[in-house]
């Protein structure tokens, strides 16, 4: 069982805002989703390697020759604050 | 030109060859064609033809896709207005080849969805029935394809993604193994899973595109070179060759559904192909491993969602309160659900419970289908336990949503390849078949899979 505590503890960590309904919501769903997710421990799992990628692929290099990147005035195009060649924020605050 | 209406893209390919059709003339009836779209398939549709309309009929793209210029927010409101500066590979592919854009289908917000009522932006109908859903994710890219409003298209596949809308919409629907196409520019999901694939009329129209969309890519380091010369699939019978059937007896599969699949496995012997039941012991946790690995590599993506270099930007206050309000109100609930699960399952304390557990149900799974593979030369299944459900019948319950990836989802936790075609219908509405087959076996899988198809003679949805 998800808590609300616990609820609002993962929305922290992900940078959500949840309305009290949110959350309480949020917590019913949640405890399903991972009620259903435990299935796995029916498996035996016991010295089981991991995958964490299908490709067995190691150190893909490219030569390193020096070119360009995304002109700077393209990358801040689609920021909803840029000024002074950067994006502006909101002071970090007291937090 | 409503004849072209009545030409797969392959063919419409042989006439622009010919010169018969003119890349101009071809981009406008498709334009017409998309501009008129009324089921909600479309986002954007470009205006004029491009000048690097060639040979090749134009194509339908799900908005994921970054085309340079082109809005491209995957449906979410929290890229609203983004046009991004740069277009993925896959789209440039497709360009290279004289395939334009026609469009930018609609989707489950981020592709988190199996009926693409998810999108931030209002659901799709499904052209067989405007009640119900086209599936999800590449909802629109599915519905479009179907309902003839455009002539081809390409979407992504994470857990059944492409291949389940395809089956809802009664078209083909290609999961490529994973490496085969570039992901670059693609709006990322869950980057050990996501694929990109086509969504055709046909088989063979699959085929054509998905030799267009492959090849490594230095922006995508876990892409790989094609092993093989893709052919146009020409088989017409299956001797010899072995389909390893799972999952007709599994609770929740509809009845309807498996009398149609079990029709097609009769279509397979009469070709000359042998069927046997085969178990994929693990694969019914699936689901539940499935269930951590995207929501967490999700959860991750979309950190970079904060409203400092793209999308807009909302809150008063510091800049914490400004990240937090910006990404409560850009994104749905859906995909704030999986980020919170995600977010969960991979924070102190709970990584090795969930995420650790789940990579170690997905090699399980990896094994059982290679061992399959060892006895048979395919993997087939239904490919969505039922047919297109009502509108608004699952948003309630987003468990019972999921379910609807069932057959769909070991595929991509083993990186390996799968193909969705109609194979008849159930209650009036299409009925998907699965072929899935060993890493870069596409060519098998599509011949097959042709072969199959003219046998099925499938017949599409009535389009005007």
């Amino acid at each position: 069982m998800i808590e609300r505590d616990q609820v609002l503890h993962v929305a922290r960590l992900a940078r959500l805002k949840l309305t009290e309904e949110e959350v309480d919501r949020m917590a019913g769903e949640m405890s399903k989703i991972l009620e259903h997710v435990d299935k796995m421990n029916e498996l035996d799992l016991d010295d089981v390697e991991p995958t964490s990628h299908v490709v067995e692929l190691q150190n893909v290099l490219r030569e390193d020759v020096p070119r360009d990147g995304l002109p700077r005035e393209r990358a801040l195009e689609q920021a909803p604050d840029a000024a002074e060649g950067g994006f502006r924020v909101p002071s970090p605050g007291q937090g | 030109m409503s004849d072209l209406l009545s030409l797969t893209a392959a063919q419409q390919a042989e006439l622009l060859e010919s010169g018969e059709l003119s890349p101009v003339e071809a981009f406008d009836f498709w334009r017409e064609r998309a501009a008129g779209d009324d089921l909600g398939s479309y986002l954007w549709v470009a205006d004029q033809a491009p000048d690097d309309a060639g040979g090749l009929p134009p194509v339908a793209v799900k908005d994921l896709f970054c085309v340079e210029g082109v809005p491209s927010g995957a449906a979410s409101r929290i890229l609203e207005g983004y046009r991004p500066p740069y277009t993925a590979t896959s789209v440039r592919n497709l360009r290279a080849a004289g395939a334009a854009v026609l469009g930018k289908t609609n989707q489950d917000e981020f592709a988190m969805g199996s009926s693409n009522e998810n999108s931030g932006y209002g659901p799709v109908q499904n052209p067989w029935d405007r009640t119900r859903v086209p599936g999800g994710s590449s909802g629109g890219s599915a519905a479009a394809v179907a309902a003839g409003t455009a002539p081809w298209a390409i979407g992504t596949d994470t857990g059944g993604s492409i291949r389940q809308p395809a089956a809802l919409c009664g078209i083909v629907g290609l999961k490529p193994t994973y490496g085969a196409v570039s992901r670059y520019g693609m709006i990322a999901f869950a980057s050990s899973l996501d694929q990109c694939g086509p969504l055709t009329r046909d088989v063979t129209d699959a085929a054509l595109l998905f030799g267009h969309l492959v090849g490594r890519d230095p922006c995508d380091s876990t892409s790989l070179d094609y092993p093989e010369q893709l052919q146009r699939p020409r088989a017409e019978r299956l001797d010899g060759l072995r389909f390893g059937v799972w999952g007709l007896e599994e609770e929740g599969l509809d009845r309807g559904v498996a009398d149609v699949v079990r029709g097609t496995l009769g279509t397979i012997e009469a070709l000359g192909g042998g069927v046997e039941v085969i178990e994929l012991p693990n694969a019914r946790q699936g689901l539940a491993a499935y269930y951590v690995i995207a929501p967490a590599e999700a959860s991750a993506n979309l950190a970079r969602y904060d409203g400092v270099r793209y999308g807009p930007r909302t809150g008063d206050g510091d800049l914490t309160e400004m990240y937090e309000q910006t990404r409560r109100d850009g994104f749905g609930d859906e995909v704030k659900r999986r980020i919170m699960i995600g977010t969960y399952a991979l924070s102190s304390g709970y990584y090795e419970a969930y995420y650790g557990t789940a990579q170690k149900v997905r090699t399980r799974i990896a094994e059982d289908l290679k061992a399959a593979f060892e006895r048979v030369d395919f993997v087939v299944t239904p490919t969505s336990p039922t047919v297109a459900f009502e509108l608004g019948e699952r948003t309630a319950d987003p468990l019972a949503m999921y379910l609807s990836d069932y057959f769909t989802v070991p595929m991509p936790l083993a990186g390996l390849p799968a193909v969705s075609i109609p194979c008849g219908l159930s209650e009036g509405l299409p009925v998907g078949f699965q072929i899935a087959g060993p890493a870069f076996s596409e060519g098998r899988i599509l011949d097959a899979a042709h072969a199959l198809e003219k046998a099925i003679g499938f017949e599409g949805v009535p389009v005007t």
